[in-house]
C-alpha cells in the first residue's frame, strides 16, 4: 500500500512544472516534500489525488501506482480514488454548512451508513479522533465557518477521515495557524501515522525536522534528494540539498 | 501646516458631496414612495384588491383589479420558477464544468450580457412575432415565456457574479471527498444561496414592473385566468390603461393599482433581505 511515482512530468500550459520524478512514498510514515516556493511541490500533490486535472491546460505523463494501479493511464474511477487519499489543504476550508454535515458530508455523498444512527456515531468518533467534539459539544448543528481557524482545520481533517482513506495529503496544513493551534494539528499527524501514508507538502523546516520520517528535497520541479529523514537531514548528498538546508535560499 | 488643512479642506468636501448624494437617492425614494402611497390611498379600498372589474369600471364604476394583481403573481410566479431552472445550470456549467479560462465562457457571458441589455419591448415584439408563428393568441403561457426570456440574463448574470468568486478551495475539498462536480452542486448552492436570493428578487422586481414586454404577449382582460391559453392582466398594465384615462376616479385607481404594485415589490424587497440573511449563515 505504497505511493510510486515514475518519470512523471507535469506541464501547465507551456511551463514545465514537474520535471522527471522518480519517488516512493512509503505506507504508514510521514513523508514530507519540502523545497522553496514555486518548485512543483504542491502540483506533484495534487497529481497523486488528481485534482490537477481542474487546472486548465495541465498535461501529465509517467505513472503514478497507487496500490499497484496507475492512476494516470489507466481508467482509474477517479472519485473512488480521491476517496482514498485524503487532502488537507493550506487555508481551512470548512464547506458551507454545520460542523456535523462537514463531517457527515463526504459519507453521505459515498453512502457510507445505511441508518442515521450509525453517521451520527461516526461523525462524533472522527470529531473524538481530532479533539473536537468536546470543544463544540452543543453546537454541532451551528454553521463551521463560526470556528476558529484552527478548529476549522482540525474539523477539515475530521471530515478528511470520516471517509476512510489509506492516505492523506497535506498541502502546508499549519502554515496558515497559530503556533498552538498548528502544534496540535502536527501533533495529530504524528498520531495518524499509525494508521495512514501520510504526504505533507511544508514550507517549515523545523516541522519537517520534527516529524518527517522520510524527506523528498524538491528544486525547480525536480526531485534532487530523498529518503530517510534521518540522512537528508543530517548527511544530505546533493549540494543544493545543503545550500537549502543551510538556509542559503527558501 | 498649510498641507494638513488643505487635506482636512478635501476631505470635508468630498463628505459633503458624499451627503448630497446620499440625501438625493434617499430624496428620491421617499418621494417615490410618498406620491404613490398619498395618491394610491385615495382610490385604495378592500374592493379594489379583492373584486374584479365590473361593468363599467373604466369609467368609474365598482369593481377591483384583483385580476391583474393574479396575472401579475401567476405570470412572475412562473416565470420565477422557470429562469431559475434554466438559469442555475448554466451558471453552475460555466463556473463548474468549464475550466477558468474557457472560450466558450467568455462566448456564453459575453451572449448574457447583450441579452441583459435588450430592451424588454423588443423581448415583447420577440415574443410576439414567435406566437404569430405558431398561430398563438395572447395569452397567460405567452406572457411567462416572454417574462422567462426577459428575466433569464438577470438571473444569470446576477449569479454568475457571486459564484465567480466562489472558493476554489471549497470545490476542491468537495473533489477530495470522492463528490463528483454533480454532488458538488448542493454545496455550490449552500454558498451562493444570498446570490441567487439577490438573483430572483431583481427578477421579480424587473418581471412584476414589465409593461412592454406583456403587452402584446399576455393581452389583457377583465377576467381571472383559468388555462394557459387565456390571456391575463398585469398590474403595470392595469397602470398604463388607467392612467391615461380622462376620468379622475380612474387615474386614481391607476395610482391604487401602482401602490399596489410598490408593496408587493417592497414585501419582496423585505423578506429577501430576511432569507438572504438566513440563508447567509453558512456562507464561509
Amino acid at each position: 500500500m505504497s505511493i510510486e511515482i515514475k518519470k512523471l512530468n507535469v506541464y501547465i500550459k507551456d511551463n514545465h512544472i514537474v520535471r522527471n520524478v522518480n519517488i516512493v512514498l512509503p505506507e504508514k510514515q510521514i513523508t514530507c516534500i519540502i523545497g522553496p516556493s514555486g518548485c512543483g511541490k504542491t502540483t506533484l500533490l495534487k497529481t497523486i489525488n488528481r485534482l490537477i486535472d481542474s487546472v486548465e491546460g495541465v498535461k501529465i505523463e509517467g505513472n503514478v501506482f497507487v496500490d499497484g494501479q496507475d492512476i494516470i493511464n489507466s481508467g482509474t474511477e477517479i472519485t473512488e480514488l480521491r476517496r482514498k487519499i485524503g487532502l488537507v489543504s493550506q487555508r481551512p476550508c470548512p464547506l458551507p454548512m454545520s460542523i456535523f454535515d462537514n463531517v457527515a458530508y463526504g459519507c453521505r455523498i459515498n453512502k457510507m451508513f445505511k441508518k442515521r444512527r450509525q453517521l451520527i456515531y461516526h461523525v462524533q468518533k472522527n470529531l473524538k479522533a481530532v479533539g473536537l467534539l468536546e470543544e463544540v459539544k452543543g453546537r454541532i448543528r451551528t454553521p463551521a465557518a463560526r470556528l476558529s481557524i484552527g478548529q476549522q482545520q482540525r474539523l477539515c481533517l475530521a471530515r478528511s477521515l470520516a471517509v476512510q482513506p489509506e492516505y492523506i495529503l497535506a498541502d502546508e496544513a499549519t502554515s496558515a495557524l497559530d503556533p498552538i493551534s498548528a502544534k496540535t494539528v502536527e501533533d495529530l499527524f504524528v498520531k495518524m501515522k499509525e494508521n495512514y501514508s501520510i504526504i505533507m507538502v511544508t514550507h517549515t523546516l523545523h516541522q519537517a525536522l520534527r516529524i518527517a520520517d522520510n524527506v523528498v528535497f524538491m528544486y525547480l520541479g525536480e526531485v534532487i534528494e530523498s529518503g530517510p529523514a534521518e540522512r537528508v537531514f543530517h548527511h544530505p548528498q546533493h549540494e543544493l540539498t545543503q545550500k537549502y538546508l543551510a538556509g542559503a535560499f527558501s | 501646516m498649510k498641507i494638513a488643512r488643505k487635506k482636512k479642506l478635501k476631505e470635508n468636501v468630498a463628505k459633503l458631496f458624499m451627503w448630497c448624494a446620499m440625501f438625493v437617492v434617499f430624496g428620491l425614494v421617499i418621494s417615490v414612495i410618498w406620491t404613490i402611497f398619498s395618491k394610491g390611498c385615495k382610490a385604495m379600498s378592500w374592493n379594489m384588491v379583492s373584486k374584479l372589474p365590473g361593468g363599467g369600471f373604466y369609467i368609474g364604476k365598482e369593481g377591483g383589479f384583483l385580476n391583474a394583481i393574479v396575472g401579475s403573481l401567476y405570470i412572475v410566479g412562473a416565470s420565477t420558477v422557470l429562469g431559475l431552472l434554466v438559469s442555475i445550470p448554466v451558471v453552475f456549467f460555466l463556473n463548474i464544468y468549464l475550466k477558468k479560462g474557457s472560450k466558450l465562457a467568455y462566448l456564453a457571458r459575453l451572449a448574457f450580457d447583450v441579452l441583459f441589455g435588450v430592451p424588454s419591448i423588443v423581448y415583447g415584439a420577440f415574443g410576439f412575432t414567435i406566437m404569430i408563428y405558431f398561430g398563438l393568441r395572447t395569452s397567460l403561457l405567452g406572457g411567462i415565456i416572454v417574462i422567462t426570456l426577459l428575466i433569464i440574463p438577470i438571473f444569470i448574470r446576477t449569479m454568475d457574479e457571486a459564484t465567480r468568486n466562489f472558493p476554489r478551495d471549497i470545490l476542491d475539498a468537495s473533489f477530495s471527498l470522492g463528490a463528483t462536480r454533480w454532488e458538488t452542486l448542493k454545496v455550490v448552492l449552500r454558498q451562493i444561496a444570498p446570490g441567487i436570493a439577490t438573483a430572483t428578487l431583481l427578477s421579480v422586481g424587473r418581471a412584476i414592473g414589465d409593461a412592454a414586454s406583456v403587452m402584446f404577449t399576455a393581452g389583457y382582460t377583465d377576467s381571472i385566468p383559468t388555462s394557459l391559453s387565456q390571456p391575463a392582466a398585469t398590474l403595470p398594465l392595469a397602470v398604463f390603461f388607467q392612467l391615461s384615462s380622462p376620468i379622475p376616479e380612474v387615474v386614481d385607481r391607476a395610482y391604487a393599482a401602482a401602490l399596489v404594485l410598490t408593496i408587493i415589490v417592497l414585501l419582496l424587497s423585505i423578506s429577501g433581505r430576511f432569507i438572504t440573511n438566513r440563508f447567509s449563515k453558512n456562507k464561509v
